[in-house]
Formats: C-alpha cells, sequence, structure tokens
C-alpha cells in the first residue's frame, strides 16, 4: 500500500470475458436476466446481442482494486454502466480492461478513479473506489 | 407500461435470510475469474443480497426481468462482510423517471446483519426499457 500516493497511475489489468464466464456468474451471483444468456430475448428489448451483467464488469474493477491494494477493505464502490459488453458466442470472447489512478489519499482512505474499457471504448461511468489503506 | 410513480418512498419486506459461507464466497470468487481462500471478500459480493431484493420488487411490480438493465449500481460498506454473517436486504424505492418511454427506477437496499445492524448501502439505478424499443433501436 506504500505505493498508493495521489497520482501512482496503476498496472492496468485485463480479463477474458466469455459466454462461459457470463453462465457461472449467472449461477453465482442468482442473476439469471435471459439479456446474459440468451440472444433471442437480448435482441428482442433492442440489445445487440448477450451482454455481460453490468455487476460482473463492475466485479472485475473490483478484482484489479484487489489486486493493486492487496486485498484492502473497500468503503466504497460504484459506477454507471453506460456501454454494454456485448460478448460474442465463440471461444475467445472479449477483453476488459481496468486501469486506475490513484487520486486522492486521505484520513487513511484511497480514492481510485477506474476507468473499464472493452475494444478501447469506455464501458463504465465514473467508475470509483475507495479502499482503507 | 410505465410503473407507477405512487411506488417512491415505498419499502418492500426484507429478503430472506442469507448466510455468507466459505463456499459460496469462494464460487462468487471463482466466477469472476478469480480466486478466494480467506481474507476480504469480494467487493461486489453483496450485490447476491440486493439483487434478492430486487428481484422480490420486480416481482411485486409484474415487471418483466428481461426488460431490466443495470442502470448504475454503489456499495458504502459500513463493514467488511465476513463469512457467518447472516445477512439481508430491504429494498426501498429512492426515485423514479421516465426518458425516452422507459422508467429510469432507483432503489436503495440496507443489507443487514442479524442484529439488524447496517453492514452495506447497495444503491441501483434499474433501466426499465418499454416495450416497442425494439423496433426503433
Amino acid at each position: 500500500m506504500s505505493a498508493l500516493e495521489a497520482g501512482t497511475v496503476l498496472e492496468p489489468q485485463t480479463y477474458p470475458v466469455t459466454r462461459a464466464h457470463l453462465v457461472r456468474y449467472a449461477g453465482a451471483s442468482g442473476d439469471f436476466n435471459p439479456i446474459h444468456w440468451s440472444d433471442r430475448v437480448a435482441t428482442s428489448v433492442g440489445l445487440p446481442g448477450v451482454i455481460a451483467h453490468g455487476m460482473f464488469t463492475q466485479a472485475l474493477a473490483a478484482r484489479a482494486v484487489a489486486t493493486w491494494t492487496d486485498g484492502a477493505d473497500v468503503v466504497e464502490l460504484g459506477c454507471k454502466f453506460t456501454n454494454p459488453v456485448v460478448v460474442p458466442d465463440d471461444d475467445e470472447g472479449v477483453e476488459v480492461v481496468v486501469g486506475g489512478t490513484v487520486k486522492k489519499v486521505e484520513d487513511g482512505l484511497v480514492t481510485i478513479a477506474l476507468e473499464v474499457t472493452c475494444g478501447g471504448q469506455k464501458v463504465l461511468g465514473m467508475p470509483k473506489a475507495v479502499v482503507r489503506a | 407500461m410505465p410503473v407507477d410513480s405512487s411506488l417512491v418512498g415505498r419499502a418492500y419486506p426484507a429478503s430472506r435470510p442469507y448466510t455468507v459461507t466459505d463456499e459460496r464466497v469462494r464460487a462468487f470468487a471463482e466466477a469472476t475469474g478469480g480466486t478466494w481462500s480467506g481474507g476480504a471478500l469480494p467487493a461486489t459480493f453483496p450485490i447476491v443480497l440486493a439483487f434478492d431484493a430486487m428481484f422480490d420488487f420486480l416481482d411485486a411490480e409484474g415487471v418483466a426481468l428481461h426488460r431490466i438493465v443495470h442502470g448504475e449500481q454503489k456499495f458504502a460498506y459500513a463493514r467488511p462482510l465476513a463469512v457467518g454473517d447472516v445477512l439481508s436486504a430491504t429494498l426501498s424505492v429512492a426515485g423514479l423517471r421516465q426518458i425516452a418511454g422507459n422508467d429510469i427506477i432507483t432503489t436503495s437496499s440496507e443489507i443487514t446483519d442479524a442484529d439488524g445492524a447496517v453492514v452495506c448501502t447497495a444503491t441501483a439505478t434499474l433501466v426499465h426499457r418499454a416495450p416497442g424499443e425494439e423496433e426503433q433501436a
């Protein structure tokens, strides 16, 4: 944690996302919304195809935070889901990249601004984590 | 059909108690490609509780799950979750507005432990996609 100072740019973390991940996440989280596993249902509500659970993407962001902070306790975590992560029905899937910059270290709390992209496009709006240093 | 605006301020019954176990935490961590063998729980783990409360809410209001897209999610943790916690979530509707025929529903779920102490507050914005949008998309 000693390396976390305001302005520190954290090592981007890259995570694969395949349909298999989404099925497994549905089971573990209890979110069985069919837009995350059925192209038929996803397209019927105007989506381009099966999309990752927003919370799956946020979980990846949280994984990156845990990696950077050696599993520090998280006090706040949040984001908007601004662009869907569309996951094709193939073996490769897509990659989500989580970057982060330390914005503030104050009163034992570290605020990290995140940047979460897929295919070069931001998928989360104002993702942020506050951890206890 | 838009969601009834009189829902704002309404609180729903607490979700059924959920016991945090090693197995459930490990399954959650592995489902996001990680591992877990003790220590801090994955930060988004409380979504399991929040989802329980959200699904009960959607059921109660007759909203079809497949028309819901997650718009925003925030967690504020009063203390770290721990294995052995028996948790329950109580959802209330904090706000409701319509944009382009879609309902934007803001919910707040207080996740409490067996003593009734708040462990985490999960704030979610749910976008209810209006039927017919697919033709415009």
